[in-house]
């Protein structure tokens, strides 16, 4: 954590000095009025030129360490497949959903992210939509199980997260799908 | 102005710009022209080669501009000596002979200052008419800035409508596992990175201003909407609730942006200060609303909804209220944009497996389908509405491409060695 303070301490100033420099070298034109033609002056000719952009990169962002006990077993089961246009969670999935849940529940300080993800077609932003229904999904079942709600968050990828990067129904299929990750993950 | 022009002129526009982020660099290729495109002759300005950057002269930059608009098309001009400039002698009838309905006459003079002097004139050759012309005083560096207000000066005069030559797009690039947001000049050129990331960006939208860009990050591995100050390369937390936080959209006045939030369980549209204050809910429904956008006057918010079993678009208050259903046609209308002047929307719908851009007529309520391709994504309005700027798939990567709102002209813009989406076509800078 503190790492990453350090690190976006470190992108904030670079960004800063970007933008001083590029403060000097966009010096706007004035615009003056020769004999042949039309007075503008006041009026800059400046508009979009480089050197105007200042870069923010978190690129390098680091993480703090994982539970390895969530990396063995069942809980080292981690996604969930759905049918098109399908969010609620299948037979087959359910002991993994139980195993997450009995975890959280003999750990009520650790948390857990679910990611929901949609196969490529259509809207970014109604594919987000549609994620999130997928890890809302999953996040009530493990509250009926017994987890707590500060324990688990449901978030949305949308499409922006394919495991397959295939643009068939095989990979649409694996790209279908809610990730869970635990605090350290993250 | 009538010399009848192909109207499926393919003309190839080769990249111009040799900025720092070169890799990244867009260019454009025009695919459809319209059917009357004014002939105008634009002569090298004298002592231009003076401001040439890495050999984009100022007039070849003002006629790419020009072109690419598909309204107007440069002749070829003979090489002249002496070089005319704008205060030579017009013989009107000799450049009615070469075909140019209008013309344009330049020079560059450097200044003791080491800045440049660049002047010009506009002369309409049918009505052997003066069409008056501008000076500029400028750095070297601002070339290609003042070319585009050249040629935005030319575009209007001649079209009677406001150019986009000066406006600024921003977009996604995706190059293996990183993501790169940037921003180029409208002709592609020029691009430079706004924000770099190993995680998703998208949404990319402009306050009003021009000065800040909206987006949905994903580099704390959820969507989280930021607002960036472009000069200062500062990013700033809009929304980071429990949840999905995503969409967002400002107001005409630039003092909120509508979001749309999973929050409270499913996802809502809210409005938010762009500091992260005054969260308001707008929506409750059951379903997924997202993609909000208003109306140029404010007033009202368009947005997709799926609360009547399929994604359709929806409009309802600003300020909430009940919504109203505006797609009927198919069982998928999404993402959608609202022209300028407030009459039509652009959106994306799927017909046949099919994603293509459409437009829908607001008063008339005529639907137009504007594109024959089948992965398109994010329409984005030019500011003065004539073109509409999209991303779509072709040839496997994906490359940002625009259609006039009329449906004639069409062209593509793609980037070497990555994926281009997510366009976002900004404001008049003044």
């Amino acid at each position: 954590m503190n790492n990453r303070r350090m690190n976006m301490m470190r992108a904030i100033w670079m960004a800063a000095l970007l933008a001083g420099l590029a403060a000097c070298s966009s010096n706007p034109a004035d615009e003056q009025s020769p004999a042949a033609v039309e007075d503008r002056t006041g009026k800059a000719a400046s508009g979009p030129s480089t050197g105007q952009v200042a870069k923010v990169d978190v690129t390098n962002q680091a993480l703090a360490g994982v539970d390895p006990a969530v990396k063995t077993g069942a809980l080292a089961q981690r996604s969930i497949f759905y049918d098109l246009d399908q969010y609620d969670i299948k037979d087959q999935y359910k002991p993994l959903v139980e195993a997450h849940a009995k975890y959280l529940r003999e750990h009520p300080g650790r948390k857990m992210l679910i990611q929901g993800n949609t196969d490529e077609r259509g809207s970014r932003e109604y594919n987000i939509g549609l994620g999130q229904r997928r890890s809302d999904g999953v996040k009530k079942m493990l509250i009926l199980l017994g987890a707590k709600e500060d324990q688990v968050e449901s978030v949305s990828l949308g499409e922006e997260k394919p495991r397959s990067e295939g643009h068939d129904e095989s990979a649409w299929a694996q790209n279908r799908r809610s990730d869970i990750l635990y605090q350290g993950e993250y | 102005m009538n010399i009848i022009a192909p109207m499926r002129n393919l003309l190839a526009v080769l990249l111009l710009c040799f900025a720092a982020a070169a890799n990244a660099q867009l260019s454009i290729e025009i695919t459809g022209a319209g059917a009357q495109r004014i002939p105008i002759a634009i002569v090298p300005f004298a002592g231009e080669g003076a401001l040439a950057q890495g050999g984009a002269s100022i007039s070849a930059i003002v006629r790419a501009d020009l072109e690419r608009s598909g309204l107007l098309r440069g002749i070829e001009v003979p090489p002249l000596a002496p070089p005319p400039t704008e205060t030579s002698p017009v013989n009107f009838a000799e450049w009615r002979a070469r075909q140019a309905d209008a013309l344009v006459l330049g020079s560059v003079a450097a200044r003791p200052d080491g800045r440049f002097e660049v002047r010009f004139k506009l002369f309409d050759t049918v009505k052997s008419a003066d069409l008056s012309g501008v000076a500029y005083t400028l750095s070297g560096a601002q070339a290609r800035a003042t070319a585009h207000r050249i040629a935005d000066f030319v575009y209007e005069k001649l079209t009677g409508e406001k150019g986009v030559f000066s406006t600024r797009i921003a977009y996604v690039v995706k190059r293996g596992n990183r993501f790169e947001l940037q921003i180029a000049d409208a002709d592609g050129a020029g691009a430079e990175t706004a924000l770099a990331s190993f995680e998703p960006i998208v949404s990319p939208a402009w306050s009003p201003d021009g000065r800040r860009l909206a987006y949905v990050s994903f580099q704390q591995k959820k969507p989280i909407v930021y607002v960036q100050d472009i000069a200062a390369g500062k990013q700033s937390v809009v929304a980071n609730f429990k949840g999905s936080n995503s969409a967002p959209a400002w107001s005409p006045d630039g003092t909120k942006l509508a979001v749309s939030l999973s929050r409270e369980g499913g996802s809502q549209i809210y409005l938010i200060n762009p500091d992260g204050s005054n969260v308001r809910r707008l929506t409750q429904s059951g379903g997924i609303d997202t993609e909000p956008v208003f109306s140029p006057d404010g007033q009202t918010l368009y947005f997709t909804s799926d609360r009547g079993g399929s994604p359709q678009i929806y409009r309802m208050p600003a300020s909430g209220g009940e919504a109203q259903r505006m797609t009927f046609e198919g069982s998928y209308n999404v993402t959608p944009r609202v022209s300028p002047d407030g009459r039509m929307l652009a959106y994306i719908r799927r017909n046949n497996g099919k994603f293509q851009v459409a437009t829908l007529d607001l008063a008339s309520r005529q639907i137009q389908v504007l594109t024959d391709s089948d992965k398109d994504e994010s329409p984005s309005f030019a500011p003065n509405g004539r073109m509409i700027l999209l991303a779509t798939i072709s040839g496997g990567r994906g490359v940002l491409s625009a259609v006039s709102a009329d449906g004639r002209i069409k062209q593509r813009l793609s980037v070497a060695a990555g994926d281009v989406r997510e366009p976002a076509w900004g404001p008049y800078t003044r």
